[in-house]
């Protein structure tokens, strides 16, 4: 009756291994599909009308997409602690109002010095953000929700109805949000940098991989003394942080800010985020796939009035393929759940 | 019980690595530890051994710097040490891996092994070569081959348990504790565990090793302490006590006053459970229960009891097997189909499976039965309110006032609420599981006078409990379950605590 006689042992291995590598490979598949649909709808478009692919209609594309990559960058690291930041629409309303007006005064601050400032109101609106998730304990979704209109206010109170207009704005700003640096506009050369940083962060630094850690398994976070306050104050630091220098940016391109800049911007970033295949639950994704994911949005959007095709379809698609998203790593897990049950099933 | 003790005297030559001695640690009124002590040498494996709650567990968690004992000392190689956190007991050198492995699921095997210590080159920038490099050695010190870049996520218990004693070896952990770590395992992964383990200790690591199992005990360990309500029994050689004697040591616990069932003659067969299966969790359990009769489904922790009675309730869904009440056979994962059919689960768990803790007593207390409560739709105050001071009066249960939250009523009064919510629906079967835990002697003994009387009256009771003396007190039958199978049926006349307890740990009666 021994139980080190029973040996049902042969298969568990050679298991264990293939659940990981189907794991594996929906998981790159993940970042394929992400291309390859993105490539398919460029294909079509471009079948319809050639200019869809020109050097000015990509450059123009990858513009529009600058500053949710950006927003998206941050938005994946506050993602991947299980946490979420839904002001970062009204941080950059802030951000760009505050800036704006300040080098509409003192049309001679150089523009590096308004990105640092615009920086700087974002991390003090992400320290905040940070404050009330850690200290006071309160669910992400419900304190950036609140945020979401605090900080919104704050900018309709500072605006008071008013807007600054192209011509109250300083000539550098403006150029700024035009000029290009090897035929690629500063703009995307920004939001191009600090994916990359935030990427190499993510996947080589410690703290990094400790936001991959809380959001994977706080219990085991806190057994292995991960400091999850530090963390998850970064986190929303650099989500805001990188809020505020977007709503530099959005001064710089749009030349017009009024107190409504960014309304609604969260929820693009937050479907970037989801679509780009980092998991709402926090653990698992990458800045790279996010940004695919800001990317793919803004070509959808770009594309369908190509197409000829409604604006209610657009909508109906990004709802979509949010769905698909979240409906894939329900898969997975559902999968891995089910594999593991088998596994077990011969103890006992 | 009278087996020889080892003493601290007996083997002087050497010093304890680990040792705790005179350690008590209450939760509110409930005394997990009185008198525990334990002292672990270098180069050998300790087993800890004791019956559900005899205090394994709280130990474990003093040890690894989880809880804080209320009084008594640990020492560190005879240095008293405190622990105020998890952090400071692997300073220590002690590494505790839990039943549930504690894994990172979408990091790398590497990267949990060497989470917060991730070996760094150039910029600071974690050297993944090197790390990966570095978990490779390690599994090939342990003699296991395991991907150090394959992802925690799917990976069976047994891996996860090798990646913990990787993660063990590579903080220098000279103490490493494991709490049943061979619950989930099969027989070639316990074998692999055990090679590592024994490397382990034979490179000096000292460690404790928790089990029911009593062959892996014996084959594993070179000493083994009993634990018993609490408190230290003995600590042995391995070689000089037998099996027979530790479970007899085990046993005999005190429950205080008891309410032995009355005599009732057992009338038709209402439930019958035939080849109940679920795949990794129980297998093949038939039984049938009369009218009248309390069936006891006994076990260590862990045997799928529970399991086994949500499986009939419905609450999970079943594999194989069926359920008949009253000769009907019930669908399976339908509870509603189970409480129209007389079949009433009074969970383990009451805090979260059994009340509504934010709600009123009275709407707790008649929660099954609104709808027939109902005029039009909608509860009537005042046939509720009839309904609930019935059953609370009848139930003897202590409160403030009908309208006061769940919540608000202590351990015992909250189990007679959950009691009364099933017992107004009048059920055929009653299933309670674990009806008496965490509750004060007397409302216990309340608890029993109820469950007898319910017999009585002609209802099915089928009991799910830890506590060996509330099952031989009440209990017409016992089942003995053992890792998710029914090991075998006592009578009334035939149950021990002994002959209960060689069922439950696979051990032939001496």
């Amino acid at each position: 009756m021994s139980l080190l006689t029973k040996a049902h042992e042969s298969g568990s291995d050679a298991q264990a291994r293939t659940g990981s590598t189907v794991l594996d490979m929906v998981l790159r598949f993940r970042a394929l599909g992400l291309l390859l649909t993105l490539a398919a709808i460029v294909a079509v478009t471009a079948a319809v009308n050639p200019r869809f692919v020109n050097e000015q209609s990509i450059r123009d594309l990858l513009l529009a997409a600058a500053i949710t990559l950006l927003l998206a960058t941050g938005m994946t690291v506050v993602v991947l602690t299980r946490g979420i930041d839904l002001s970062v629409g009204s941080v950059l309303g802030l951000s760009a109002f505050c800036t704006a007006s300040l080098l509409s005064e003192n049309p001679g601050i150089p523009v590096p010095v308004a990105m640092l400032i615009g920086l700087g109101i974002g991390a003090v609106c992400g320290l905040f953000n940070g404050m009330i998730v850690h200290l006071g304990k309160v669910p992400p979704l419900v304190a950036t929700l609140g945020t979401l209109y605090v900080f919104r206010g704050v900018v309709y109170f500072i605006a008071g109805g008013g807007r600054i207009n192209a011509s109250d704005m300083p000539g550098g700003l403006l150029d700024f949000g035009t000029a290009r640096i090897l035929g690629i506009p500063y703009l995307i050369v920004i939001a191009g940098v600090v994916l990359a940083v935030v990427a190499v962060f993510l996947s080589r630094y410690r703290a990094g991989r400790d936001m991959y850690a809380l959001g994977s398994s706080p219990e085991a976070a806190r057994l292995a003394g991960i400091p999850a306050g530090k963390r998850i104050l970064t986190a929303y630091i650099l989500c805001g942080a990188l809020a505020g220098l977007g709503g530099v940016l959005y001064a710089a391109r749009y030349g017009t800010v009024d107190a409504s800049a960014g309304y609604g911007m969260e929820l693009d970033v937050v479907a970037a985020v989801v679509v780009g295949g980092v998991a709402i639950f926090g653990g698992s994704g990458t800045v790279v796939g996010a940004a695919l994911g800001a990317v793919l949005l803004t070509v959808i959007s770009n594309a369908l009035p190509v197409l000829s095709i409604d604006q209610f379809w657009q909508r109906a698609i990004v709802g979509a393929l949010i769905l698909g998203a979240i409906a894939l790593d329900r898969l997975v897990g559902l999968r891995v759940k089910a594999s593991l049950r088998k596994k077990d099933a011969h103890v006992g | 019980m009278s087996g020889t003790g080892l003493d601290a005297e007996s083997i002087p030559e050497r010093q304890p690595v680990l040792r705790l001695s005179g350690a008590s640690k209450s939760f509110g009124s409930v005394a997990a530890l009185t008198d525990a002590r334990i002292e672990l040498y270098a180069g050998e494996t300790h087993a800890l051994v004791g019956e559900n709650g005899a205090g394994k567990s709280t130990l474990i968690k003093i040890l690894a710097g989880v809880h804080r004992p209320d009084s008594g000392t640990i020492t560190v190689d005879g240095e008293v040490v405190e622990f105020s956190g998890t952090a400071e007991a692997k300073e220590a050198g002690i590494a505790v891996i839990y039943q549930e492995p504690t894994l990172f699921p979408d990091l790398t095997v590497a990267e949990n092994i060497f989470m917060g210590r991730q070996p760094r080159g150039r910029f600071g920038m974690i050297d993944r070569d090197r790390m990966n490099r570095a978990a490779a050695a390690l599994f090939e010190q342990l003699g296991v081959p395991m991907d150090p870049e394959r992802q925690a996520l799917g990976m069976s218990i047994a891996d996860q348990q090798v990646v913990e004693i990787a993660k063990a070896i590579s903080l220098d952990a000279r103490v490493l504790i494991m709490d049943e770590p061979t619950a989930a395992l099969s027989g070639a992964e316990v074998e692999r565990l055990f090679t590592v383990t024994r490397a382990l200790r034979d490179d000096g690591a000292a460690v404790l090793f928790i089990s029911h199992r009593f062959d892996e005990v014996e084959a594993l360990c070179e000493r083994v302490t009993v634990m018993r309500d609490g408190a230290h029994v003995s600590t042995d050689l391995m070689s000089e006590v037998s099996i027979d004697q530790i479970v007899r040591r085990m046993v005999g616990r005190e429950l205080g006053a008891l309410f032995p069932k009355q005599e009732v003659q057992p009338r038709d067969v209402v439930l019958e459970v035939d080849g109940l299966t679920r795949e990794g969790v129980y297998r093949d359990v038939s039984f049938s229960v009369r009218a009248g009769e309390i069936v006891a489904l006994a076990g260590l922790v862990g045997a799928g009891r529970s399991e086994v009675v949500q499986g009939v309730f419905g609450v999970d869904p079943r594999d194989a097997g069926t359920v008949r009440v009253g000769g009907r056979a019930l669908p399976p994962g339908n509870p509603r189909a189970a409480m129209r059919a007389g079949v009433a689960l009074v969970p383990e768990d009451r805090r979260h499976q059994g009340l509504l803790l934010d709600l009123s007593i009275m709407r707790n207390a008649t929660l099954t039965r609104r709808s027939r409560l109902a005029r039009f739709g909608f509860l009537v105050g005042g046939a509720e309110r009839r309904e609930a001071e019935q059953w609370t009066a009848r139930l003897q249960t202590r409160y403030g006032r009908l309208t006061d939250p769940a919540g608000t009523l202590s351990g015992g009064n909250q189990q007679k609420i959950v009691l009364a919510k099933w017992l107004a629906t009048g059920p055929k079967v009653l299933i309670v599981d674990e009806p008496t835990r965490g509750i004060d002697i007397g409302t216990k003994a309340e608890v029993h006078r109820l469950m007898s009387s319910l017999a009585a009256e002609g209802v099915a009771v089928v009991m799910v409990s830890s506590e060996l003396p509330e099952v031989l007190a009440m209990a017409d039958r016992v089942l003995v379950m053992r890792e998710g199978r029914l090991a075998g049926e006592l009578s009334r006349a035939e149950a021990t605590e002994e002959s209960v307890m060689f069922l439950a740990t696979g051990q032939e009666a001496a």
